[in-house]
């Protein structure tokens, strides 16, 4: 995305704030002195090939992981060897959607929603703390019945859409997702991307966000960092990466799907309407032609 | 149906020829009679070949690189194919070293120590969490989850009412008809009474609760918990800043201390109307005489050694079960083994601490 360069955070203000981070398991070094910086207002995407490392370096950021040396700081406040109830007004100012949504399983989605404001606000009214929930649900596209469903009822997509409900339930500052889009269907992917930048742009959110996913990436991403060789390789827009000759960004952005989704996101950018209303005419009449709607109307 | 994969050689011994169908399905004992050639063909015929699949290939590929000869009359598709598996012939690297038997034994036994230690050391450690972070709880008590509490009561003791008195009444039939047939040679059958009173009171009630409820409740703990970190739920509350400790354990550890001396109380008592009830009916002792005797013979150390070591064993079986169910990592049979490791050990230092219990008790004259 050649615009994205504009929408760089001015101000600057460094939220978290990772240095010499060293994480080892057994045998294996996952990281190594690893450097990272995320700015006040931008969606930073973490890529990196399996294993590389990327759900350590968040659980590493949120205090889950232990890592063996390095630093990490989140609103200029330490996070490592903090107890779970040490660093509570970090921990009220952040959101977390892991991979698989981490619903509390025997809880409705309504009462998930509920556990981190019960958790700070215990004297919050039950009738507002319902309504509450009521609307974060809807607010991430989750149809109103949804609420009390358990997490068993739900689909995969669904539960994620919960557990971002979940994670905003406090009005976060900063969100962390953990390959929010893996495992949905396109429309329902796209449909997640648009949730989360026009998230971001309402309630001024910093985004820390794991993906696979390279439309994501063109879609919504201010910067991409890229982890490889056990620690940050490099962090930017995608045109600067590209500008890289490190081998697995190039490979990574100009593979087949890097193309296609650097197309994809091109196509959108400068869209040619008579181009499209070609091609949109051609597919109609290759389906039947006739029955389908007139194009054109929704553009 | 294809013709099964053959081979003879042509051109005086020189050309190896395949014919047939070179799939696994039509293979026969083709690789065998490979293994037994002994002339030295120049090159491979696959030209007369029908169907091939990547075993058939492979074989075409073995021989062709152990014997250093070029394939010959292959297709297009069979030429990508065994260029395929040309390059995927990649030796796995470190072929696992066979151990003597021997070897092996001493090992696994050496691990299992290991691993017995460990566990050990991390089973105090976490007692001496808990310990830590109930006398904290204790000095905030704001941050006690009584939702948690009261429901772990309900689990825990009321739920359990049921099955406990079942097999508490039958225990007491047990002992006391038991005890009837062997009293009966010295006509001593009112000594049953004893019998049924000191037994119950003092050992069976509590030891039968405490299994009971490490096979209930004990699993469960270690289960629950266990699933819960499997989906990343423990992982998600601490990152909203619920400490697990104060939310999944320590209700439970509670629940366990608490609710044992009850349930441990109420079976022996059931034991007793069941023991009496035999008495009853089958010695012709009326429930008066019975209950008066047991007034007698049954010292109230009795009721005490029982209720002290209640609540103890509660603990030990609610904090292995919550010990167990926090290691689980990884995949769903963990959860399974935890389980079951929750419960034996449990049962296990269960019975060990009644043993130290009963020769402690006897030495300062609780007999």
């Amino acid at each position: 995305m050649t615009q994205s360069s504009a929408k760089r955070p001015s101000d600057g203000e460094v939220v978290i704030c990772v240095r010499g981070l060293t994480n080892r398991f057994g045998e294996q070094v996952v990281h190594e002195n690893l450097d990272l910086d995320v700015h006040r207002g931008e969606i930073l995407g973490v890529v990196g090939g399996s294993g590389t490392g990327k759900s350590v370096l968040m659980r590493s950021i949120i205090g889950l992981q232990h890592p063996e040396a390095g630093e990490v700081k989140v609103f200029g406040e330490p996070m490592i060897g903090r107890e779970d109830t040490e660093a509570r007004n970090i921990r009220a100012r952040w959101g977390v959607l892991f991979q698989g949504g981490a619903l509390f399983s025997t809880l409705s989605v309504a009462e998930n929603v509920q556990v981190p404001l019960r958790e700070y606000f215990p004297h919050l009214e039950q009738s507002l703390m319902d309504e509450i929930a009521a609307y974060k649900v809807t607010m991430t596209g989750l149809p109103p019945e949804a609420g009390p469903k358990f997490p068993s009822e739900l689909s995969g997509g669904m539960k994620k859409r919960a557990g971002l409900a979940r994670s905003l339930a406090l009005d976060p500052e900063l969100l962390f997702l953990d390959e929010p889009t893996a495992g949905l269907d396109p429309i329902g992917a796209a449909a997640f991307d648009d949730l989360i930048k026009s998230l971001k742009e309402t309630l001024g959110l910093t985004v820390f966000l794991i993906t696979h996913d390279l439309d994501t990436l063109h879609a919504i991403c201010d910067r991409v960092a890229v982890l490889a060789d056990k620690r940050v390789v490099a962090v930017g827009t995608i045109p600067e990466l590209l500008a890289l000759d490190h081998p697995w960004i190039q490979e990574y952005f100009n593979g087949p799907r890097g193309r296609a989704a650097q197309d994809a996101a091109d196509r959108e950018a400068d869209a040619d309407p008579v181009e499209n209303m070609k091609r949109r005419q051609a597919a109609l009449e290759s389906a039947g032609g006739d029955t389908a709607p007139a194009p054109g109307a929704g553009e | 149906m294809s013709a099964p994969a053959d081979f003879d050689l042509a051109d005086k011994g020189k050309t190896l020829r395949f014919t047939g169908s070179l799939t696994l399905a039509r293979l026969g004992d083709l690789p065998q009679h490979l293994d037994d050639l002994e002339a030295s063909p120049d090159r491979i015929d696959i030209a007369p070949v029908e169907r091939m699949d990547t075993v058939g290939a492979w074989l075409i590929h073995r021989l062709a690189r152990d014997h250093d000869i070029p394939v010959e009359g292959a297709s297009e598709d069979q030429a990508n194919l065994l260029e395929q598996i040309a390059v995927a012939d990649q030796p796995l690297k470190e072929p696992p070293v066979p151990v003597h038997t021997f070897n092996r034994l001493l090992n696994q036994m050496g691990e299992a120590t290991i691993r017995a230690g460990v566990t050990l050391v991390g089973l105090i450690g976490f007692f001496g969490a808990v310990l830590i972070d109930f006398f904290v709880l204790m000095r905030h008590p704001r941050r006690i989850r009584w939702n948690a509490l009261v429901r772990q009561f309900e689990v825990v003791g009321v739920d359990a009412l049921g099955i406990i008195g079942l097999m508490s009444f039958l225990i007491g039939i047990v002992i006391a008809q038991q005890g009837a047939i062997q009293l009966r040679q010295f006509g001593a059958e009112v000594f049953t009474i004893n019998l049924v009173g000191r037994l119950t009171l003092r050992e069976l009630g509590v030891l039968m609760t405490a299994i009971m409820v490490a096979g209930r409740s004990g699993s469960a703990f270690a289960a629950q918990i266990g699933s819960m970190k499997l989906a990343e739920e423990v992982d998600a509350m601490r990152t909203i800043g619920v400490a697990p400790m104060e939310a999944l354990v320590l209700p439970r550890v509670v629940a366990a201390f608490w609710m044992m001396p009850m349930l441990s109380f109420y079976s022996a008592m059931v034991a007793l109307v069941g023991g009496g009830l035999f008495c009853w009916f089958s010695l012709d002792i009326p429930p008066i005489t019975f209950v008066s005797r047991i007034r007698e013979v049954v010292p109230i150390t009795d009721l005490w050694q029982g209720l002290l070591k209640a609540p103890v064993f509660g603990m030990i079986i609610a904090i292995a079960g919550c010990f167990q169910g926090m290691q689980v990592e990884g995949n769903a049979e963990a959860v399974g083994l935890r389980t079951t490791a929750a419960v034996v050990q449990s049962i296990f230092l269960v019975i060990v601490l009644d043993a130290f219990f009963a020769v402690f008790f006897a030495s300062i004259g609780w007999i």
